[in-house]
């Protein structure tokens, strides 16, 4: 297909958006050798439970033992990170992937058949939208179990409807161009216009906003953890890693920012991580919209 | 269609959205048995025992449809349940709690809306130079921060290396003490405000004080949002046949920008103030807990963390309800702003 080698092309001649595929490229390498990187010790059992040394509050300081120093409760924070990346990709991509799925679905049902279909899933949309999202997504976290799957599937559920809604948009507007009045006067059948013919035209919105979610959807669910909601004490993820940090803002008077590393490195890791995908969402569009990339 | 008729089509629109959003809280309540959620309505350790009469009360045993309408007629009456983290219903808590969150609101929305515009319509005057790629960056970045992390380092920066320069909390404890005093009249709950009415400068400073970091946690998001959109729509007015005239007819570039330009280039950014209300509401939530900011953000995360289901649903309940009468607003402002608009989308 053109249009894919063309986006390649310009994706890679963007400095943003090839730094972009470069941060994500790592976390990658980072999310497929954790176990080489940051090995679990021989008989912990879970390996996306971060391992710990002792019981003890205190942060311990960086050493060649914890090279990113411990938590609270002497959660090993570079076991944690590297991990967590692991965790991060698993919900972006779990996440997104399945709204994209059920968007096309019901979007396309939606857009294509119209009539009382349309109706209906329009009107049940409004009911999601009209909840701030996050809140949304705490109210049903808070109603689970206490799991990343929760968190998952809060999200999935306060996320689906912009899907539909979008894709409904999209194919509303090829619905009525000619190669698929075309198609139609061929006998194709409704699902065969849908999936060959309306969909691939009315896909690149899409796949932008699902670029740029990948990275809301991660700092959705590393917000949830950090206020204590989803992913069980101890479970590999950098919300939760962030949160252990609360206590510990301010260290002893004589060196305040003496616990600076349980504070910052799993907040980086986050910020990165949503860079990333933001880099290449923003090149995404730029390249599908040309309405913007004339100017 | 008469602005009057178009008001009260979109008032009667809400209707469904409303039953489908108390059906879906509702619903969730449903997923409990009747004792748990007969045990949101308990208000102490000794009502543990009449359970089956708050059972029998609100027909907690009853069909689905049956129980949503008792429930609904309470909502309607203020009854939400009981609000274990605070003791107390959750109705009074919403409204105990909102003043603060009203305050950082109050603080948050000029500074997103003055610097996002301001910002926005910098880069797009100045398109491809260094200001518009710092300005892009700059913006990626800030959706890319989490906030609650953001908050955590600018915590461990202002409070502690700078020795508490600014803390967290609303008021340190010696102006708590002086706002609680018989001799300061709270009006409003609202510090700055209740200070400024009772002439009081210490309470206000102090106040102010705590506001910094909070609403600096709570804009950064939405001023890169705001920023971005202001810029593509600036360059969209930018491009129009009127400004072409006004640059004809020799006026200043200043003019041209500030009058000609940023005026039709705001229309969007009004569309998009239903979205900055609910990045609020989503942002108060993280930023007052972080700050230990006592308002209904800082409550909800409490109450989520305790499982205390029925404060939970009501926050999001008030929510969502809030949320649908601002974008109601927000629709009927836009009709004022561009008499372009066609109400009702019927041809006239």
């Amino acid at each position: 297909m053109t249009g894919w080698k063309f986006m390649v092309r310009q994706l890679a001649r963007n400095p943003l958006s090839l730094a972009g595929i470069i941060i994500i490229f790592i976390f990658a390498i980072i999310a497929i050798f954790a176990p080489l990187i940051a090995p679990t010790p021989a008989g912990h059992g879970d390996p996306y439970l971060i391992p710990r040394d002792g019981y003890w509050a205190t942060p311990q300081l960086p050493s060649e033992e914890h090279p990113f120093g411990t938590t609270e409760g002497q959660y090993d924070i570079f076991y944690g990170v590297i991990w967590g990346t692991r965790s991060a990709f698993r919900v972006g991509l779990v996440v997104i992937g399945i709204v994209v799925v059920i968007g096309i679905i019901l979007g396309s049902l939606a857009g294509y058949l119209g009539g009382v279909i349309d109706e209906v899933i329009m009107r049940i949309t409004d009911i999601f939208l009209a909840f701030p999202a996050l809140i949304l997504a705490m109210a049903i976290v808070t109603v689970m179990e206490p799991s990343l799957t929760s968190i998952m599937i809060a999200l999935i559920v306060v996320s689906w409807p912009s899907y539909a809604r979008l894709i409904r948009g999209d194919i509303l507007q090829v619905r009525e161009e000619d190669y698929i009045e075309a198609s139609r006067g061929l006998g194709a059948s409704n699902a065969r216009v849908i999936i060959r013919h309306a969909l691939p035209n009315a896909i690149y919105p899409t796949v932008i906003m699902a670029s740029l979610d990948i990275g809301a959807v991660v700092l959705s669910a590393a917000a949830l953890s950090f206020l204590g909601l989803g992913a069980p004490e101890g479970y590999a993820d950098w919300g939760q890693l962030t949160s252990f940090a609360r206590n510990w803002i301010v260290g002893p008077s004589a060196d305040p920012l003496r616990y600076w590393f349980a504070v910052t490195i799993p907040g980086l890791f986050i910020l990165f991580f949503v860079l990333g995908w933001n880099l290449l969402g923003d090149a995404f569009r730029d390249i599908f919209d040309p309405r913007l990339a004339r100017r | 269609m008469e602005l009057r008729a178009y008001i009260v089509r979109r008032v009667l629109l809400l209707i469904p959205v409303l039953f489908g959003v108390t059906v879906f809280i509702f619903g969730i309540t449903m997923l409990f048995s009747p004792i748990e959620r007969a045990s949101l309505y308990v208000r102490s350790a000794r009502q543990m025992s009449n359970l089956p009469l708050i059972i029998e009360t609100y027909g907690l045993d009853r069909p689905f449809w049956e129980q949503y309408g008792t429930w609904v007629s309470q909502v309607f009456h203020g009854n939400l349940g009981w609000s274990t983290v605070v003791h107390m219903p959750v109705w009074d808590a919403i409204w105990s709690f909102l003043p603060a969150t009203v305050e950082l609101a109050i603080f948050a929305t000029p500074i997103i809306i003055l610097a996002g515009i301001f910002l926005g319509s910098q880069a797009a005057a100045h398109k491809d130079k260094a200001v518009d790629h710092l300005s892009r960056v700059a913006a990626i970045a800030g959706w890319s921060l989490p906030t609650f992390w953001l908050g955590l380092v600018l915590l461990m920066v202002f409070y502690g290396y700078f020795r508490g320069i600014l803390p967290p909390d609303r008021l340190n404890h010696q102006m708590s003490i002086v706002v609680n005093s018989a001799d300061f009249v709270r009006y409003t709950h609202i510090n700055t405000l209740d200070a400024i009415l009772n002439l009081n400068g210490p309470v206000l400073l102090d106040a102010l004080r705590h506001l910094i970091l909070p609403v600096t946690t709570l804009s950064i998001v939405s001023v890169a949002f705001i920023m971005r959109l202001m810029r593509s729509s600036m360059l969209e007015s930018l491009g129009k046949g009127y400004i072409l005239t006004a640059r004809a007819k020799g006026l200043a570039e200043r003019v041209v920008i500030n009058k000609h330009a940023r005026r039709n280039a705001l229309i969007p950014v009004i569309t998009v103030s239903g979205y900055v209300f609910a990045g609020l509401a989503n942002g108060v939530v993280i930023t007052e807990t972080i700050f230990t900011f006592k308002g209904i953000g800082w409550w909800a995360a409490q109450a989520a963390t305790r499982l205390d289901i029925a404060s939970v649903l009501g926050f999001a309940l008030f929510n969502a309800v809030l949320f649908v009468g601002v974008n109601l607003i927000v629709d009927i402002l836009y009709t004022r702003v561009d008499p372009r608009v066609r109400l009702g989308g019927v041809m006239q």
